[in-house]
């Protein structure tokens, strides 16, 4: 068989919807027979923190911006109509009586589907993320920097930056 | 239309019919034709799609009473 089309995406938003249609594409990716790979980065990283777990960071700063950029994908809001959690809320209900998975469930899929899961190191350094394999979910495989990233993207027939 | 294995997607969204079916072929032998039974109407352009990606036949697509089937072909392995 030819070597597989690749899809990459670099996922710099912590959004609920934008982390939900980021998974949707990549399981949809890997059904049509692509090699997915997703790149997290800035508020991104929030999607795949654990959920469990102290507040992790060097410095007073860099623990105060965990405190409250606490991340964990159950822990992520929409971006509109949020209200204080209630429209998430109502979402995540609407979500699952309509039979979708939540975002903790696509990770797991995604991962299981054989999706490339990648940490940014440098945004991690910035903001204190230390050490990464504590504060990262288990399906996390890889860290890197940009050139990873890019060379990915080099050979990649689709890109999407969300 | 005929059809040697049938997969049940009612009630379920894109992607997951998409995914089901995709896991579902692993199974399937060459030349067996899948019926996938879905509510979902984005499958009506979504299969054909996943047949153009991944070079399997898709053989038509039959609406009654908001239940729509689609069939597909497995033609490699």
């Amino acid at each position: 068989m030819a070597e597989k089309e690749k899809l990459t995406m670099a996922i710099l938003s912590g959004d609920m919807e934008r982390a939900l249609a980021a998974f949707m594409l990549a399981i949809t990716g890997v059904s049509m027979g692509m090699e997915v790979n997703m790149f997290f980065t800035f508020w991104g990283l929030n999607i795949i923190k654990k959920n469990e777990g102290g507040i992790q960071g060097r410095g007073l700063m860099r623990k105060m911006l965990n405190l409250m950029n606490r991340g964990g994908s159950r822990r992520l809001k929409l971006s509109r109509f949020n209200m204080f959690g209630l429209g998430t809320w109502m979402m995540k209900k609407l979500m699952k009586d309509t039979n979708m998975p939540s975002v903790d469930e696509y990770i797991t899929m995604a991962h299981e589907m054989g999706v490339n899961l990648i940490g940014c190191t440098t945004t991690c350094g910035v903001m204190g993320i230390a050490p990464e394999e504590k504060t990262f979910r288990s399906e996390v495989e890889n860290l890197s920097g940009a050139t990873y990233f890019l060379n990915l993207a080099r050979q990649s027939k689709v890109v999407l930056f969300i | 239309m005929k059809a040697d294995q049938s997969l049940d997607c009612l009630g379920l969204y894109c992607p997951m019919p998409i995914v089901k079916t995709a896991e579902r072929f692993k199974k399937l032998k060459k030349g067996e034709v899948l019926e996938v039974v879905a509510d979902d109407k984005g499958i009506k352009l979504d299969m054909p799609a996943w047949c153009q990606a991944t070079g399997h036949e898709f053989l038509g697509a039959e609406e009654a009473g908001g239940e729509i089937k689609v069939y597909v072909k497995k033609t490699h392995d």
